[in-house]
Formats: C-alpha cells, sequence, structure tokens
C-alpha cells in the first residue's frame, strides 16, 4: 500500500515533459540515462569489457528497452513508464530507491545496493519494480546476438538451410 | 526470408478473404451466420467445423497474421509478436508472467506442441462436482480421436532432447514412472524453435490447420482487429462491435468494424473472452464471470551437469511424470505435472534469479543448464479457488491471482521433486528459481535449503502457459457461466469455445482437451443451424 502512494506521488510530481529522447520512441532522456546506469550491473558478466564493444551493448540496451516499451500494451506502457518517473524523480529516486546522486554519477555499488533492497523488500510493489527492471533489461540483451557468444549459444547449423 | 514453402502466402495468393485491420482505410459492417473471436486451438477448431458445414463465418483475430516466412527463430522477433503483452502478460500483482499467443493461430502458433487427452481424474471430477454428466472419458474419446487424426498427433519417435532424457534418467534412478509426450507435428525437423514460430511448418497449429481449411471454404479473416464489445437486444447478442489495430497492433487507428452475426463464438481464450463479456457487460446474475480462472501455476529448478546439454535444440518437452498427480487425491494436497522445457537465452535469462555475477554464473553456462517445471493442477479443492479476471481502466483484462498457501505447498514439494530427480540423474548443482534460492551440492544440502525457502509472490518465481477458466462450464448457473455444450446461460446464441469454459485446470497441457471440447460442441451447433435453416439476420 506504502508503494502505491509513493508510485503515486512520484507519477503526480513528476513535471518533467514526457517526450521521447531524440532517436527513441518511448524513453525520455532521463529515463535513458537510468537505463545506461543500471545495465552494466544487472548484466555485469555478460556484457563485453572492452570499450569499444561495451559502449555498442549499452547503446543496444538502451535502443532494445525503447522498442520493448514501445511495443507494449499501453496499459503496461503506463506502470513501466510510473516505475521509470518514480526512479528519474530525485526526490523519490533518494527516498525510495536510496540513491542519492543523478544515475550518470550513481557508482556501481550504489546501484547494486539500490537493487538488492529493492529485490528483497517486505513491499511487494518495490519487488515488483526490481523484477521489472532485472527482466526487462536481461530479455534486452540476451535476445541480442552479440549477448550469445558468451553464453555459448548459437542458432542450429540446419538453420542455414532456409533462413 | 525463409526457403521453405510458405502456406499462408500461397493462401493468400490463392485469394483467401482476408483484412489486415492495420491496412483498412474506411469502416467496415459485416455480416454471417457466425463470427468467431479469436483464432486459436477453440476458435481454429470452431471456424473448420462450422465452416465445413456450409455456414458463412467471419473470424476476428487480436493479433497479426504472420506465418513461416516471418518466423526467424529469435525470441526477440517473436515475444512481441507473437504473445499477449510481449509475453510479458503478468497477473494484477506481477507475481506470476504468462506465456500467452497472441496472432493468427493464437496460442498453438507459439506451444511446444504437447498433446494429452483430458485426465480420466479430471472428468471424473467434473461429472461428480459440476454436473457435466456427458463428459465421460467414453463419450469424449471419438473427440479426442478426431482431433488426434486432423492434427497429426501421435507418439514422437524420436530419442528425446538431453534436457527430456536428463528428466527421464533422473526420473528411472528414482523409480518415478515417466513416459513419452505425444506431439502434433508433421514431418518435425526436430529444431527446438517451437515457442517462437515454427520456421518449417511441421507443427500442425491452427495457424497452419483449421485455419487455412476455413479459409479456402470461403470463411473471412479479420486479424489485427480487437473486438471491443458485444451488443445484446432480450436474450441475444445482435452484433459486435470491433477496432482495427495498428501496425505494431497496438493503437487503435480509429477505423471500427461491426459485424452482424446469428450466432457468437467467443474463443479468445481465458482472460480475454471474460475479459469481452466484461466489457459488454453481459449479463452475470450470480456474479460468476471471471471468478475462478487457473493457470496450472509452475515453479522451476535449473541444475548444471558436466556434459553439454543445449536445452535450446531438440523438440522441447518430450517426457514428462505424473506421478505426482496420479498418486495424490484430487481432495487432498495439490499435485503437479513434471516436464521440460525449451533452454532459450531470454526464456532462461528472465528466469534465473538476480542479477550480475550471481545470475551470468549460470547463464555463462547456458549449455549445461538442464531445467525442469512443476505444474501445480490448481482448481480441484477449497483451497485452490484461481484468479479472477477484471478489467482496467482502458477496458483491457487484467487477472487478480493470489497464491494460496494450499499452492505454496505444493511448490515446495515440487522444489524437493526436482532437485532430487536432478541429483538422480547426475547434477553437480541444482538451484532452485527463487530470489533467495542458492546452489545445492547435494540432495542432502537440498532437504535443508528449500525446506528454508519463505514461499513468497515475487521473491519465488511463477510463471504459467496454460490459462484456463473464468466461463466455466456446469449445470448449475448459480456456480458456472455456460452449458456443458459452451452456451451462455443467460444469451441463447453466445458460446464459449475456448479453454475459459473449463471448470478447473486440466491437469495436463491443455490443447488437446480444448481441441476435443470445441470439436464436440461445435459439430453440435453446426448440426443444429444446419437443420434450422434460418434465413439471415438482417
Amino acid at each position: 500500500m506504502t508503494g502505491a502512494v509513493v508510485l503515486g506521488a512520484a507519477a503526480w510530481l513528476n513535471h518533467e515533459p514526457d517526450t521521447p529522447a531524440q532517436g527513441l520512441r518511448a524513453l525520455s532522456r532521463r529515463e535513458a540515462e537510468l537505463i545506461r546506469a543500471l545495465a552494466p550491473v544487472i548484466l555485469a558478466g555478460m556484457i563485453p569489457t572492452d570499450a569499444t564493444a561495451r559502449q555498442t551493448a549499452l547503446n543496444e540496451v538502451v535502443e532494445a528497452f525503447d522498442r520493448g516499451l514501445a511495443g507494449m500494451s499501453l496499459a503496461v506502457q503506463g506502470e513501466v513508464k510510473q516505475l521509470l518517473g518514480l526512479l528519474t524523480f530525485a526526490p523519490s529516486r533518494a527516498l525510495v530507491a536510496g540513491v542519492w546522486t543523478s544515475w550518470p554519477e550513481a557508482s556501481e555499488s550504489e546501484v547494486a545496493a539500490f537493487l538488492m533492497k529493492w529485490q528483497s523488500s517486505r513491499f511487494v510493489l518495490l519487488r515488483a519494480g526490481y523484477q521489472a527492471m532485472k527482466q526487462l533489461m536481461q530479455a534486452c540483451w540476451f535476445g541480442n546476438p552479440l549477448a550469445w557468444p558468451a553464453m555459448g549459444y548459437a542458432l542450429p547449423d540446419r538453420a542455414r538451410e532456409f533462413l | 526470408m525463409s526457403k521453405l514453402p510458405d502456406p499462408i502466402r500461397l493462401g493468400l495468393d490463392r485469394g483467401w478473404t482476408v483484412q489486415d485491420g492495420a491496412k483498412l482505410k474506411a469502416d467496415l459492417s459485416l455480416e454471417a451466420d457466425i463470427v468467431i473471436v479469436g483464432t486459436g486451438a477453440g476458435g481454429g477448431t470452431a471456424a473448420d467445423i462450422l465452416s465445413a458445414a456450409g455456414l458463412k463465418v467471419i473470424m476476428i483475430e487480436e493479433g497479426p497474421l504472420k506465418s513461416s516466412s516471418d518466423f526467424r527463430m529469435l525470441e526477440r522477433d517473436a515475444y512481441p509478436q507473437l504473445y499477449q503483452e510481449s509475453a510479458g502478460r503478468q497477473t494484477q500483482d506481477k507475481a506470476i508472467t504468462i506465456l500467452q499467443g497472441r496472432s493468427v493461430g493464437g496460442s498453438t502458433t507459439v506451444n511446444w506442441t504437447s498433446s494429452f487427452r483430458t485426465p480420466a481424474a479430471t472428468l471424473k471430477h467434473w461429472q461428480d462436482q459440476w454436473g457435466l454428466r456427458e463428459y465421460s472419458q467414453e463419450s469424449m474419446a471419438p473427440w479426442f480421436a478426431r482431433m488426434e487424426e486432423r492434427l497429426s498427433i501421435a507418439p514422437w519417435p524420436v530419442p528425446p532432447n538431453e534436457n527430456n532424457d536428463i528428466l527421464r534418467r533422473g526420473c528411472e534412478a528414482l523409480k518415478i514412472p515417466a513416459a513419452a509426450i505425444q506431439r502434433n507435428v508433421k514431418g518435425c525437423w526436430n529444431l527446438g524453435y517451437c515457442g517462437v514460430g515454427c520456421p518449417t511448418n511441421a507443427k500442425q497449429s491452427m495457424l497452419v490447420t483449421t485455419v487455412p481449411a476455413a479459409l479456402d471454404r470461403g470463411a473471412t479473416l479479420l486479424h489485427r482487429t480487437r473486438v471491443d464489445t458485444l451488443r445484446f437486444a432480450h436474450d441475444k447478442a445482435v452484433s459486435l462491435e470491433a477496432v482495427a489495430l495498428d501496425e505494431a497492433g497496438i493503437r487503435p487507428t480509429g477505423v471500427k468494424v461491426k459485424v452482424r452475426a446469428r450466432h457468437f463464438v467467443l474463443a479468445g481464450g481465458a482472460i480475454n473472452t471474460p475479459g469481452l463479456l466484461l466489457r459488454s457487460k453481459a449479463p452475470d446474475p450470480h456474479a460468476t464471470l471471471g471468478k475462478r480462472t487457473f493457470l496450472h501455476p509452475v515453479n522451476v529448478t535449473a541444475a548444471l551437469m558436466n556434459s553439454k546439454v543445449e536445452g535450446y535444440n531438440g523438440a522441447p518437452q518430450t517426457i514428462y511424470s505424473d506421478h505426482f498427480l496420479d498418486t495424490l487425491p484430487l481432495d487432498g494436497p495439490i499435485g503437479y505435472k513434471l516436464e521440460a522445457p525449451p533452454v532459450h537465452p531470454i526464456l532462461a535469462g528472465i528466469t534465473l534469479q538476480g542479477f550480475g555475477e550471481e545470475h551470468s554464473t549460470w547463464m555463462r553456462r547456458l549449455p549445461h543448464l538442464q531445467v525442469v517445471i512443476a505444474l501445480l493442477r490448481d482448481g480441484f479443492h477449497p483451497h485452490s479457488i484461481g484468479g479472477a479476471v477484471s478489467l482496467r481502466k482502458d477496458g483491457s483484462p487484467v487477472l487478480d491471482y493470489a497464491i494460496s498457501d494450499y499452492v505454496w505447498d505444493g511448490m515446495r514439494r515440487a522444489f524437493f521433486t526436482m532437485a532430487e530427480i536432478q541429483f538422480a540423474a547426475g547434477a553437480k548443482v541444482v538451484m532452485p528459481m527463487h530470489e533467495k534460492g542458492k546452489p545445492m551440492k547435494s540432495w542432502a544440502e537440498a532437504k535443508q535449503h528449500i525446506a528454508d525457502l519463505p514461499m513468497k509472490p515475487l521473491e519465488c518465481r511463477v510463471v504459467s502457459a496454460h490459462v484456463m477458466g473464468g466461463c466455466g462450464m456446469g449445470v448449475d448457473e448459480k456456480r458456472s457461466v455456460v452449458r456443458g455444450d459452451g452456451r451462455h446461460h443467460q444469451l441463447e446464441n453466445v458460446w464459449i469455445f475456448d479453454g475459459s469454459a473449463f471448470p478447473t485446470s486440466i491437469g495436463a497441457n491443455p490443447q488437446l482437451s480444448i481441441y476435443g471440447m470445441v470439436a464436440r460442441n461445435a459439430t453440435r451447433l453446426a448440426e443444429a443451424l444446419v437443420s434450422q435453416k434460418k434465413p439471415m439476420v438482417g
């Protein structure tokens, strides 16, 4: 219940115009920054460490998240936007996520601490928020053929006969 | 593009009457003997039978028409295109993720081909508890046989992939009976990509069987078209109103479709069918509509094996065990069916708990991962009443399903069973899919750890691929929504021909149960209509 009140308040207080950032369909600039800050922590061990490859991977995760969000039903898009609003609105980011700097300035350990806090929160709504961010991010990267070599996965050879 | 022949594109070239809602420029007004909402296991079967009886049939599908040329074996393309809510449909509290299809062919386009007749114990329960006397094993057998023949459902002659064989070997070591699963395939390549749309058209889904048959007989198909409401007059439906959807299948384009018909067959699947009736404010004198919606809630354990498993290669779900259904009475502790699912990157990635290093340790060993699932048989006990469908503000349906302690108890027992089987098959490490689940190195360690796991929503991973009920059949209209023949208790020309008509869960993967029930009920409806020879409405 507390979580619902916080979510509602954040949605109401979040005054930033909700326009997509340049080149994106659904994510605002601040939301894209959030994704870019969470991705290296959620996907640690699965995204490349080489600087150039890492940038490419992070760009692709943000683009996939944006595509995914734009492709959701309007009701679910609204819920995800509410969650993103809660996390990008500075007061709720600090109070509910416990992150006191902006997302681009947050350290990886601060991001991990936030995720762990929500992962085992006594509030169902915060656990749901953790699951949403974690699973969306993982789906965005693991569906990308660039991610497959690290997990030893490939399409079967026979697929070449018809694809 | 696939180099294999695509029966859908060939059919379109032959001149099928198919309209893509996204391409509709002006409002449409149509008439038919029967309008069918949904093209999955129920709608496809009904369209085949009703069109074969010479009736004028219109099928309406919310999802897009996609076929083998579009199926490129990629999860990231398939989930947004072929599943409800991009494969992220969830219960209201987000605790259960539901895989349900949303394209022409419905869930049959993306299911894993497992084919079981409705179990005898389930039919007996329906007869005894729901008054459905005509649902005996003997009377249903010919309907199952007919659909088995229609959809090439037969024993699968190829050895199971390693993921399934580990389940078989583990059961064998523990003397737990396990058997092979029948599949609806013809000339299957054994690739393992059933869940993202069969690229070779081997799977005998509605997309390549009944829907094309109906179209060849002159039936009409509207896709990317969402039915909003039914209009009633007295105790009958007179028309339905639908909206055309954009290319992405999300926003209405503003173009409207109206269909008048003699009879209305609802087959949008559980959640969507009760949702449509709720939106239409259909009579619901006993507040039964949308209630008793069941999920076969599933929990999962993963194991690391010494040798490669490659659970993404080879037919998924070819071995099962019903030991923990058959040995438990329906009115006792909840029972569960054991199966081994496909293990593809996105599916495995979002199911494994945790993030960062804890998670990637497992992902980097994806080829060595073995996965077992337990499907719980919900809806047979007073402590398993399922969930309720309601409408969001925008009119879309959502399922509220609280997991009772009775169901959690079954999940804990299933964790024990699955871990024991995996260790018996030689697993080095087993892990329950649970945010507090830890890698366990022995059966002794597993017994302690699983006993201590808190069974809570959004900590224990719970998924579902089978949505059933919400418009349940029964003779007592105070406890059900439709009669045994699928007709709505209060509406004389509205028929529920999909899994939402089941009064309980099935206790087995439900596609063949839907085919059999709908074959029976659609045949009766066809016979009644053909003998009436009433003039068309309007």
